[in-house]
C-alpha cells in the first residue's frame, strides 16, 4: 500500500515550482471561454479556484462557489488527448530541387518534458487506451515523443457532473493507476500518493506531512460519495455482442433524427483516435507539407471506403461511432473504448446521451445483466 | 462524395508556356477578388507562375481572354451576365466559381425567395431600366464548373492551394469537413454548448479556419452547407434554445440562402416561399407575392429595416396570410 501524505493548500505552488525546477513545462486546468481548459500553468492561483462546472446534455456552465478548492469540477472539453495526439500535426515536408528531384524530411519535434496537473481517473484510463493505439508495436513517433517523460499529477474526482458515468465503466472516480502522483482534494489541502519513482522523488521534495485519520477518512468518503452520486450508467462493460446483434434496431433511425453528425462527440472523446492526412502545397511549387488532422466517423471522408461512400447518412455514421466505441474496441484493445467521462453528452450540441442510446439499443443486455448480476 | 475532375493541363513545365489565369466578376462586392489580391507575397509568386490575363481588381483587363483556369466571383443576376458566363465557359478550360455569390447566389439570392419584380418596382421610379433577372444564381446553375470554392469571402488559402495543386498536375482538394471539426481541431470551445449561441457550425462546411467561433461568436454559415447537413435538426435545436421560428429562419438567410439545404429550412418555415432556382420560370415570383410574412421579412433584411418597420414594406397585403 502506497503511503499517503498531506500537502497543505498553501504549498500547492511548491509542487509547480518543483516541477519547474526539474525542467518540466507545467500544464494545468484554468478557466477560459466559459469552460475549463488545459494550458501552460506556472502560478497556482491561475487554477480554477472556487469554480464549479454544471454539465447536462448539450449544456456546460461554470459557476462560482464559496470554497477554496481548485479541482471541484468534473472536467472540461479536453484534457490529455490534444496534448499527445495533436489535433493538427505536420508529419513531413517534401522539397523539390531545381532538377526536379524530391526529398522528404520528417518534422523535427522539440523535446520538452511536460507535467500535467489535474488529470482525472477517466483521463488516465483514456490515456492507457491511446497508448495502446499510438504507442504499441508500430509506435507513432510524434505521440511517443510527447508521451515519453510525461509526468502526470492526477486529482481524484469529488464532484462528478450530471453527465459522468465512470463508476459504470470501472474507470473512476478514484485513481488506481497511471498517475505519478495521485491527489485527493480537501478544503485544507491534498492527500498525496506517489505511484511511480518520479512521483516518490517529487514527494521527497515537497513540504508534506502525515495526514490525520480524519483527513484520510474525509478523502475516502468524498470519493465514495462521488461514485454514488453518478446518475448515468451503461448496461454492461462488454456490449459487443448486444450491439452487433442490434444493427437494425429502430433506435438508430430515431437517434439519426436528433444527431447533427457534427462530430463534436468524437472531438471531445478522450479515446477517439481517427485521423486524416492532407497535403499543403506551396504556391511556388518548391515544397509541400504533409499534415495529419483529427478526423471523425461523422465526416464524409472517413465514410468513404474503397471507391464509394460506404456510410452516406447520419444513421450509419452514428452507428459506426457507437458500435466501434463500445463494440469493436473489445476486438482491438480488449476493452470498451468508453471511460465514462461524459464529454460526448455535455458537448453534443443537441444533448444526445450515449448512455440512453446504448441502454435503448442494448436493452437485451440490460435484461440479462439484471438476471445475472 | 464526388471527386473533382482531372486537372486541365500537365504540370507547368510540360505545358511549354505559363498557364493562363483569368479572374472574372459577375454580381458581387469584389471581396473575393480582394481576398486574392490580399495574398501578399504569394500573389507575386502567382504572377510568376501564371500568365494573369484578366483580373480587374489587379488592373489587368481583357475580359475576352482565353484562360486555362478561370476564377469567377459573383452570381448570375442579369441577362448580360447569363450571356457572359456562357462566353467565359467557352473560353476557359477549368472554371472555378469562388465565394458565396458564385457558388450559391450570395445575399442577392434573397430575391429568389420573393417577388423580385415587385421589389424593383417599389424601389425604382422607372424599373424598366433595371436589368435584373428574377433570381440571382450560382454559376453552376448556368454552366458546368470543375470545382467550387465557397465562402464570404473565399478563403485565400483555399484558392492558392487549389491553384498550387493544379500547377502540380494534381486534383485540388475539396474541403468537406464541418466547421465543428475544424473548430475542435483548433482547441476552441463550443459556443452553442457554453453560450446557447445559435451556431451554424454543425451544418456548415469549413474553410474559414473556424474564424467566428475563434472569437466566441456563432458561425453564420457563410461557407454554406456541408455535406450531410442536418439543417432541420439544428433548426429544432435553435427553437429549443428559445429562438422563435422567424429568428431560426433568419440564421439561414445570410449569404447562403440560395443553397438548397438552407433554402429548405426557409420554405419549411413559410411554405409559400417556393425555391428560387435558375431553372424556375421568370414569372414564378408573382405567385410569391402572397407569401406576405416571408417576403416582408426578406425585404426587411435586404433594405436594413427592422422587424418593427415591416408593416411599411412593399409587400402586397391583399393575398391570404398563413
Amino acid at each position: 500500500m502506497t503511503a499517503t501524505h498531506f500537502l497543505p493548500r498553501q504549498h500547492l505552488q511548491t509542487l509547480l515550482d518543483q516541477l519547474d525546477a526539474l525542467g518540466y513545462r507545467c500544464i494545468g486546468p484554468q478557466v477560459r471561454d466559459g469552460t475549463i481548459v488545459f494550458d501552460r500553468l506556472s502560478d497556482a492561483t491561475a487554477l480554477p479556484v472556487g469554480i464549479g462546472a454544471h454539465q447536462t446534455p448539450g449544456r456546460y456552465r461554470l459557476e462560482h462557489q464559496d470554497h477554496p478548492r481548485c479541482f471541484a469540477w468534473a472536467n472540461g472539453p479536453q484534457a490529455l488527448k490534444p496534448l499527445l495526439f495533436a489535433p493538427q500535426e505536420r508529419l513531413w515536408r517534401t522539397e523539390r530541387d531545381d532538377a526536379g528531384r524530391l526529398s522528404f524530411t520528417s518534422e523535427p519535434q522539440p523535446m520538452q518534458r511536460q507535467a500535467i496537473i489535474g488529470v482525472r481517473a477517466c483521463d488516465l484510463a483514456a490515456l492507457a487506451l491511446q497508448d495502446a493505439h499510438f504507442a504499441g508495436p508500430r509506435a507513432d513517433p510524434g505521440y511517443s515523443r510527447r508521451r515519453r517523460d510525461l509526468l502526470l499529477v492526477g486529482v481524484e474526482c469529488g464532484q462528478p457532473a450530471n453527465t459522468c458515468f465512470c463508476a459504470s465503466t470501472g474507470d473512476g472516480p478514484a485513481i488506481s493507476t497511471g498517475a505519478d502522483l495521485a491527489l485527493t482534494e480537501l478544503d485544507t489541502g491534498f492527500l498525496v500518493r506517489a505511484a511511480s519513482e518520479v512521483g516518490s522523488a517529487l514527494c521527497d521534495a515537497l513540504p508534506l506531512r502525515a495526514p490525520s485519520d480524519e483527513e484520510r477518512a474525509q478523502g475516502a468518503a468524498e470519493i465514495e460519495q462521488a461514485r454514488l452520486r453518478q446518475c448515468r450508467s451503461l448496461p454492461g462493460r462488454n456490449l459487443r455482442e448486444s450491439l452487433f446483434a442490434n444493427l437494425d434496431h429502430p433506435r438508430w433511425d430515431e437517434v439519426a433524427t436528433r444527431c447533427l453528425a457534427c462530430g463534436n462527440c468524437v472531438a471531445v472523446c478522450p479515446t477517439c483516435f481517427c485521423s486524416t492526412e492532407r497535403e499543403q502545397p506551396s504556391i511556388d511549387g518548391s515544397s509541400s507539407t504533409h499534415l495529419r488532422l483529427w478526423d471523425s466517423c461523422f465526416s464524409a471522408e472517413h465514410s468513404y471506403v474503397h471507391g464509394r461512400l460506404l456510410r452516406p447518412d447520419t444513421r450509419t455514421r452514428y452507428r459506426q461511432w457507437l458500435t466501434h466505441k463500445l463494440g469493436g474496441w473489445h476486438d482491438q484493445y480488449g476493452r470498451s473504448g468508453c471511460v465514462g467521462c461524459g464529454r460526448c453528452i455535455a458537448w453534443c450540441p443537441v444533448g444526445i446521451d450515449l448512455t440512453a442510446e446504448t441502454n435503448a439499443i442494448c436493452a437485451d443486455a440490460s435484461e440479462s445483466a439484471q438476471e445475472a448480476p | 462524395m464526388t471527386s473533382p475532375p482531372s486537372p486541365p493541363f500537365e504540370p507547368a513545365n510540360t505545358l511549354g508556356r505559363r498557364p493562363r489565369l483569368a479572374v472574372h466578376k459577375l454580381s458581387s462586392c469584389d471581396g473575393c477578388q480582394l481576398a486574392l489580391l490580399n495574398a501578399g507575397e504569394s500573389l507575386l509568386t502567382l504572377a510568376e507562375r501564371f500568365d494573369i490575363v484578366h483580373f480587374a481588381e489587379a488592373g489587368i483587363i481583357d475580359v475576352d481572354a482565353e484562360a486555362d483556369i478561370a476564377l469567377v466571383e459573383g452570381s448570375v443576376s442579369t441577362a448580360e451576365e447569363a450571356k457572359r458566363i456562357q462566353a467565359i465557359r467557352a473560353r476557359s478550360r477549368w472554371l472555378m466559381p469562388i465565394g458565396a455569390c458564385a457558388t450559391a447566389g450570395g445575399p442577392q439570392a434573397l430575391r429568389n425567395l420573393a417577388d423580385a419584380e415587385a421589389w424593383i418596382a417599389s424601389l425604382y421610379p422607372e424599373p424598366q431600366h433595371i436589368d435584373a433577372r428574377p433570381t440571382a444564381d450560382a454559376v453552376a446553375a448556368h454552366v458546368h464548373v470543375e470545382l467550387e470554392l465557397p465562402g464570404c469571402p473565399v478563403s485565400t488559402t483555399q484558392v492558392l492551394a487549389a491553384l498550387a495543386s493544379l500547377l502540380a498536375g494534381a486534383t485540388p482538394f475539396a474541403e468537406q469537413d464541418k466547421v465543428c471539426l475544424d473548430c475542435k481541431r483548433r482547441g476552441q470551445v463550443c459556443v452553442l454548448v457554453t453560450q446557447d449561441a445559435p451556431c451554424l457550425g454543425p451544418v456548415t462546411v469549413t474553410g474559414c479556419d473556424a474564424l467566428c467561433t475563434s472569437l466566441g461568436r456563432a458561425c453564420y454559415g457563410c461557407y454554406g452547407p456541408a455535406e450531410n447537413p442536418e439543417v432541420a435538426t439544428l433548426a429544432q435545436r435553435f427553437a429549443e434554445l428559445g429562438l422563435d421560428a422567424e429568428a431560426v429562419t433568419r440564421r439561414f438567410l445570410f449569404q447562403q440562402s440560395g443553397a438548397e439545404p438552407f433554402q429548405q429550412r426557409v420554405r419549411a418555415w413559410h411554405p409559400k416561399l417556393q425555391a428560387g432556382s435558375a431553372t424556375a420560370s421568370a414569372d414564378r415570383g408573382r405567385d410569391l407575392a402572397s407569401a406576405d410574412r416571408g417576403s416582408s421579412m426578406l425585404s426587411s433584411m435586404t433594405s436594413g429595416m427592422t422587424s418593427a418597420d415591416r408593416n411599411l414594406s412593399m409587400t402586397s397585403k391583399e393575398d391570404d396570410d398563413d
